[in-house]
């Protein structure tokens, strides 16, 4: 019961001396309100208590959805049906709208169909507008109060000038708060969406200061004192370098939009490259301005470079290639057998010199020779088609017959084919080599043809070898048969040797008695002849122990006996023997001796024999005049030589070799002066080679003869 | 010593009569005694019963020749010491070893004047009996 305890508390209600102190409580409660509907509630509520009101509704003109009344705050209304309460001001006519432009309160009371149309009902009420703040303006609002006490009537007036001015300001700075925080919550989304953008965005005014900078942006334009000293001046370089390209873009103006600015980062100092671009605003209130956007264009320059770069490299390559190729085309061409290199289709992508020749012909050239380049190319495209479908090795050789188109001469060629791989494996050409197995072929025919020549003489040798084997035998055998002979002829010679002295043993034997007078006194007669008996039997002797001696050196069984003994004894030796010989001729015989010869080493008996001979013969071709026998010494060679030189017959050239031979003197005929048997020489030129030395001649017809012997110091062999 | 005053008594092997002849009538004509032999055999069968002082021996004989006869000579105690010169047509260096090795003591071949042969035996026997030559008329 509000009535009642307002009653009961105030007591002296209605009283006009109590007025100041009731408008006191109201303008303070309504100094206090912080909003229009708080500051309505209250102006009810004082109407409540101090007016006796019931029922009362504020209505307020908040501006919002057109001209309309709303309901601000009630006593005594259920709170759904405020709603009701909104009156629409262009209602011309309606008692609201009339209170409301009325100049002072006015009470209505409903009346048939003018208040039908309100939601006062059948109520009577008290209407009173609100006040505006000032004189001229609508009102502000409008109070509705029930029932309409002569209190409330003394009050009312008052209350609509208090209320108004406060109410409007109330509306007025919430409307005012209202669309603050929108603009806030607009600059919000803006600052974000321009932050969320990566490049740096920024508004400079005419005198190139930053007005507003996105995040990007303040990260490189702007710095605090907190921050390092080298992102301070990277950041002072940025806003330099910035400002300058600003000034380009000023001067250039639109027509080259785009400038490219480098700067540094300050979070690392690296460089970055950004594309400008400017677009100058100019607005009523702010003035010019420039709004820049900055595209980072690192990336893409770098990227541009590394494109660059990769084409610069792509360029190198494909002249290396190039090259390469040009290099492979000249030691292709260079290289004597065809090459050529055939596509997956067969189509031949590349072909060398000889190999052109072969497969190629002038539309001049003969048909002929059309044909048979025709030829080729059938040839080598079935065997190349072969091998583009084999499986397996990479490397193939094979045979085929061409032809030279030039000649028409066969050409058997070896094919040497190549697969290029592709790295998925697909085989993507091939590279076949020609080569010309001509001459292989032709040395495969020499090469049999020296083997059946090889043969043939292998089998010629055999026989010929046969032959020598068989002739060997032979030989060997003939060889027995003359050893045999030989044998037989020494055996023979050495019986007839013994055969002779058997009976001349007898002969010299009784001829020795008789001239000893053995058998009685000899007449001289008988003396004589038989000296000639004796005579002649010797020089049988002789003749038969030279051919003893051929016999004996021919067989190799001469023995030699080796000592040590002094030459000129020797000589004196043969000489005293050959006295009675000298003693009967008229020659003049000297001797020219080294005395101080040293010893010779040989076989004593065998030098005497030759020297002998060699004396026995100067006497003997000496008709008259002298004989010389020198001996002397070659130090050098270390041999002995013993000269018999003679003032005899002498020895012609074509005669000095034929008196070496067996039975031969330089007189030969039948009627020769000279006796002997003519083995004297022979015999003795071979004791001297036995000996180690040698018998030579020095001679001119009918100007006497030097025979030298020459002998070694000492035999061969000795040690 | 009566034996040693004989004259030197020569036993001659040779199957040649003509030789044996000459050299006989030489020998025995110089002072010497001479016993005659013509083959092998009978030079054995002489050189042992008479054992002579010195044999004269030819090497190629009918039978059994001189080598085999020396040799058989020199191997027999009773005839070992007694000379045997080999006097052979054969003169040949081996014919020469081959009768020095079956012990001939001297090699002469002929032809053998008989005056050189008296000086062989001469010699051969004064070195065998070194006194006998002083002894002889």
């Amino acid at each position: 019961m509000p009535s009642t305890r307002s009653a009961a508390t105030r007591g002296g209600t209605g009283k006009p001396g109590d007025g100041g102190a009731v408008r006191l409580e109201l303008l303070e409660s309504l100094l206090v309100a912080e909003t229009a509907t708080q500051c309505a509630q209250r102006a009810l509520g004082w109407l409540e208590r101090r007016m006796g009101v019931r029922w009362a509704i504020c209505l307020a003109a908040h501006g919002e959805g057109g001209p309309r009344l709303l309901p601000l705050a009630s006593v005594g209304v259920a709170a759904q049906r405020m709603a009701g309460y909104a009156v629409e001001l262009d209602l011309a006519g309606h008692p609201l709208t009339q209170a409301l432009l009325a100049a002072s309160p006015i009470t209505i009371t409903p009346n048939g169909d003018r208040t039908a149309c309100t939601p006062l009902g059948r109520r009577v009420v008290q209407a009173i507008a609100l006040a505006p703040p000032r004189r001229r303006d609508l009102p502000v609002g409008l109070i509705v109060a029930a029932p309409p006490t002569p209190a409330l009537a003394r009050q009312a007036r008052w209350l609509g000038r208090v209320l108004g001015p406060r109410l409007a300001a109330l509306i007025a700075t919430a409307r005012l708060q209202e669309s603050e925080r929108h603009l806030q919550r607009e600059r919000g989304r803006l600052a974000r969406i321009i932050n969320a953008v990566t490049d740096p965005i920024l508004l400079t005014d005419g005198d190139g200061r930053i007005v507003i900078a996105n995040a990007r942006a303040e990260g490189l334009l702007a710095s605090d004192d907190d921050q390092s000293e080298g992102r301070r001046r990277a950041v002072a370089l940025n806003n330099m370098l910035f400002s300058a390209a600003l000034a380009r873009h000023a001067m250039e103006g639109t027509e080259a939009p785009r400038h490219e600015v480098p700067l540094v980062d300050p979070a690392d100092g690296s460089d970055l490259l950004f594309e400008l671009l400017s677009t100058t605003t100019t607005d009523a209130r702010e003035g010019t301005g420039i709004v820049s956007i900055l595209r980072n264009v690192t990336d893409l320059q770098r990227a541009t470079a590394e494109l660059q770069e990769q084409y610069r490299k792509l360029r190198q390559t494909e002249a290396a290639a190039r090259a390469e190729r040009d290099r492979l085309d000249l030691v292709i061409d260079s290289v004597a057998d065809p090459i050529l290199v055939t596509d997956p289709g067969g189509n031949t992508v590349m072909m060398n010199t000889p190999a052109e020749h072969l497969f190629t012909a002038a539309e001049s050239s003969s048909p002929e020779v059309q044909r048979v380049v025709q030829a080729n190319d059938a040839h080598f495209s079935s065997f190349v088609s072969n091998l583009f479908f084999e499986g397996g090795t990479l490397r193939r050789s094979g045979r085929i017959n061409l032809a030279d188109p030039a000649t028409g001469a066969a050409l058997p060629m070896e094919a040497i084919c190549g697969k290029i791989v592709s790295e998925g494996g697909e085989v993507t050409a091939l590279v076949t080599i020609l080569h010309d197995r001509t001459e292989e072929l032709e040395r495969a025919r020499l090469y049999e043809e020296l083997k059946r020549a090889s043969a043939e003489l292998e089998l010629k040798v055999g026989q010929a070898t046969a032959e020598l084997v068989r002739q060997n035998e032979l030989l060997r055998r003939s060889h027995i048969a003359l050893e045999q002979a030989s044998a037989l002829k020494s055996q023979f010679l050495a019986n007839m040797s013994h055969e002779f002295r058997t009976p001349l043993n007898a002969i010299l034997g009784y001829t020795s008695m008789l001239l000893k007078g053995v058998s009685g006194e000899l007449t001289d007669h008988q003396h004589r002849n038989l000296e000639r008996i004796d005579s002649n039997s010797k020089h049988l002797l002789s003749i038969i122990n030279d051919i003893l001696d051929i016999t004996r050196i021919e067989a190799g069984k001469m023995p030699l006996t080796v000592t040590d003994f002094p030459i000129p004894e020797l000589v004196r030796e043969v000489l005293s023997e050959v006295e009675p010989l000298v003693a009967r001729s008229t020659l003049t015989v000297t001797t020219q001796i080294d005395e101080a010869l040293p010893p010779l080493r040989s076989d004593r008996q065998k030098v005497k024999q030759i020297v002998i001979n060699l004396l026995t013969n100067a006497l003997k071709f000496t008709p008259e005049g002298w004989v010389t026998v020198t001996v002397s010494a070659d130090a050098a060679t270390d041999r002995v030589a013993v000269a018999v030189a003679d003032s005899g017959i002498g020895i012609s050239p074509r005669d000095q070799d034929v008196i070496f031979e067996d039975f031969r003197q330089a007189d030969d005929s039948p009627t020769r002066r000279y006796t002997g048997a003519g083995l004297g020489l022979a015999i003795c030129r071979r004791l001297a080679g036995m000996l180690g030395g040698d018998l030579t001649v020095r001679s001119a017809l009918g100007e006497g003869a030097t025979f030298t012997l020459v002998l070694p110091r000492r035999p061969p062999g000795d040690p | 010593m009566t034996v040693s005053a004989l004259p030197i008594l020569v036993l001659l092997v040779d199957d040649y009569p003509d030789n044996r002849d000459i050299y006989v009538q030489f020998l025995t004509y110089s002072g010497l005694r001479v016993e005659e032999a013509e083959n092998g055999h009978q030079a054995l069968d002489k050189a042992f019963t008479l054992r002579p002082d010195v044999i004269v021996m030819d090497l190629s004989l009918p039978g059994l020749d001189g080598w085999e006869a020396t040799r058989r000579l020199k191997r027999d105690p009773r005839t070992r010491a007694i000379p045997v010169i080999a006097l052979t047509g054969h003169a040949l260096a081996g014919h020469s070893k081959g009768a020095l090795d079956a012990g001939c003591d001297l090699f002469i071949t002929k032809p053998c004047l008989p005056e050189r042969l008296l000086d062989e035996i001469r010699a051969i026997v004064g070195a065998a009996r070194p006194h006998r030559g002083d002894s002889t008329p």
